[in-house]
């Protein structure tokens, strides 16, 4: 479970993180909604503990991250916004990598490889180094990096970016495959569609507040639409910056 | 500290892979800078052996006007040849070192017992030609004084009366420290040397890894930011600590064929020395790849890191290039300058003179403590939130 209370973050005279609360349940996909600029990477960024936050807290497990960061870490698994991969390692040997990372030893850090390697369907390419692999297999190979420790908590940062149909539903399938498996999963986008379709809650965020919060059939009441997207828009109070 | 021997060696697995790094840091550094040395050290010494042993060559324009001198320089080893047309221009297009002119007034004004006239032609500015040139006027002079001498005899002088004060000089310089003179280069490709040998690394594993962005899912792993950056600088020190060894070997091959004992002079390049040099320059290895470090993270890309490293490498030459330049004494305080020390004690021992124990423990210690400094400083910097968090 991850606990976020009246994150504030600034730099330089830009408020990028203004007072955002949420909480983020196990067994349930929370989306983060919210236009370009609105302070979501900020937001995630504080929460796997790379930024420290000017005021307010961040709870992983009902532990304070900030008081031990590498304990926090250690209960996330964290695909960023920025993802590159190494690529004169193979896919499996950049899983193996994260997996020595988090403490594992080297048979253990292969087992585990191997494991996610099957999780994630993508035998066919484990042993071919990363360079040259497709949008689709670099996120696939970032994932299988991220999760090598089997986190409770999963933080995705735009994680169907730049990614084709058929890989945005494989995409989506994993994410779900996750709340099954009883993760606490936060997502973030600023494609409505997408967290429509997945989420159970929504977080919206723009100026780097939380302008509203709620499963989708709740948003849609409060603003009184009957259209998700016509309700993203009327919370917001523009379309600028988010995709349908 | 599992993740500091997790990331060098994964640093090192990746680097090794890359032709481009490998070729750079292990083949060209170490091969080219001691080959470039001894084919340079070898022309120069070549060329002082070829002035050394061969005979002067000297065209003599109006040979019949001197018989006696002309006599004199033969009889002194000298070619003497016959003149080419236009004397001038034969030495401006390098066909003769030196030429000399005998004008046709010597007879006369030697028969009056003035002071004769020869000319010697050359070109100031080739290099070359200014060893053939003392060596004719030397000749020529010494021929000026017997005839004076015996000039003086005649008229019932001792000849001594015009010599009131000879200079007799005496080098103390030994062989081989007239060697290590030329050898003052060496410090100089070894320093450069340990600032190239792990420069690649330095920038790939810090704005490199920024740049293709796989810096935040590393430093988002639960382990600190400065045993990640430690398990970095190790593999960058390595590297260029490889870079360094094979540089020594290369030396130690490379340097017992220059031809220097056939100008007296004596080299010590042996193991025990290499092995001492090693030692002095391992914690500028160490002080560089840190400095690269610390310096490469400040930097967006690939390519500003390059920039600026590139201006870093100006720091190991300042020192090398003051020694060749200003030959100094050494003192304490020097031995206590970080990268001067290095370059004396190095010259030192290539000379194979004894480097006191004091002067070497300190030129290795302050060396050390600088580099701890330094990789304490880029932990620090490692800790920073904008390191990650830029893209």
């Amino acid at each position: 479970m991850l606990e976020v209370q009246d994150l504030h973050k600034a730099f330089g005279k830009v408020r990028a993180v203004d007072g955002v609360s949420f909480v983020a349940r196990d067994g349930e996909i929370t989306g983060l909604l919210g236009p370009n600029g609105a302070g979501k990477t900020t937001t995630l960024r504080m929460l796997y503990t790379l930024m420290k936050p000017d005021r307010g807290q961040v709870l992983v497990d009902g532990q304070d991250a900030q008081r031990d960061p590498i304990a926090a870490r250690r209960q996330l698994g964290v695909l960023p916004d920025s993802r590159g991969l190494y690529k004169r390692l193979t896919c499996r040997e950049s899983i193996e990598y994260f997996g020595q990372l988090h403490g594992y030893d080297a048979a253990t850090a292969r087992q585990r490889a191997q494991a996610l390697i099957e999780l994630l369907d993508i035998g066919s390419i484990a042993d071919r180094p990363t360079e040259g692999f497709s949008q689709g297999e670099r996120v696939k190979t970032a994932i299988g990096c991220a999760l090598v420790h089997d986190p409770r908590n999963v933080i995705l940062d735009e994680p169907t970016n730049g990614l084709d149909v058929m890989s945005t539903r494989r995409m989506r399938a994993l994410v779900k495959s996750f709340r099954e498996q009883g993760r606490c999963v936060l997502f973030s986008s600023h494609i409505m569609q997408e967290v429509a379709a997945l989420c159970d809650r929504i977080v919206v965020i723009a100026h780097g507040k939380v302008v509203a919060a709620g499963t989708p059939d709740e948003l849609r009441a409060s603003t009184g639409e009957s259209n998700l997207e016509e309700a993203f828009v009327r919370i917001i109070g523009t379309d600028e910056g988010l995709a349908a | 500290m599992s993740a500091m021997v997790t990331v060098f060696l994964k640093e090192v697995r990746e680097n090794l892979r890359d032709r481009k790094t490998v070729f750079n840091s292990l083949l060209m550094g170490p091969i080219m800078g001691p080959l470039l040395f001894v084919v340079m050290m070898s022309v120069i010494l070549n060329r002082e052996l070829d002035r050394a042993e061969q005979p002067l060559k000297l065209p003599v324009i109006g040979a019949e006007q001197a018989p006696n001198l002309v006599g004199f320089l033969r009889q002194q080893g000298v070619q003497v040849l016959p003149p080419p047309a236009d004397a001038e221009a034969a030495v401006k297009a390098q066909e003769f070192d030196v030429v000399l002119r005998i004008p046709a007034e010597f007879p006369q004004a030697w028969a009056k017992g003035e002071s004769a006239p020869v000319e010697l032609v050359y070109d100031a500015s080739q290099r070359d030609a200014n060893r053939p040139r003392e060596r004719a006027k030397d000749l020529i002079e010494a021929y000026g004084r017997q005839v004076s001498a015996l000039r003086l005899l005649a008229r019932g002088v001792h000849p001594l009366v015009t010599r009131p004060v000879a200079v007799v000089e005496r080098d103390q310089s030994s062989a081989a420290a007239r060697a290590g003179q030329i050898m003052a280069f060496l410090p100089y490709v070894l320093m450069i040397g340990a600032f190239i040998g792990g420069m690649y690394l330095a920038i790939d594993t810090t704005a490199g890894e920024r740049e293709r962005r796989s810096l935040e899912p590393l430093l988002a792993t639960p382990n600190s930011a400065s045993s990640i950056m430690l398990g970095k600088l190790s593999a960058t020190t390595s590297f260029a600590l490889a870079s360094l060894v094979l540089t020594l070997i290369a030396f130690a091959l490379l340097v017992p064929r220059l031809p220097l004992d056939k100008l007296g002079f004596q080299l010590d390049f042996g193991l025990v020395t290499a092995l001492k040099v090693l030692l002095l320059c391992a914690p500028v290895v160490l002080f560089a790849s840190a400095l690269q470090t610390l310096v490469a993270a400040y930097a967006k890309s690939f390519r500003e890191a390059q920039s600026y490293l590139q201006l870093i490498l100006f720091v190991p030459m300042i020192p090398s290039i003051a020694v060749m330049i200003v030959p100094l004494k050494t003192e304490l305080w020097m031995m206590a300058t970080p990268l001067l020390a290095q370059n004396l004690a190095i010259n030192k021992l290539v000379r194979g003179e004894a480097v006191p124990t004091l002067h070497f423990a300190l030129a290795i210690g302050v060396m050390l403590v600088l580099a701890l400094v330094i990789t304490a400083i880029t932990a620090q910097v490692y800790k920073r939130e904008q390191l990650a968090a830029s893209t």
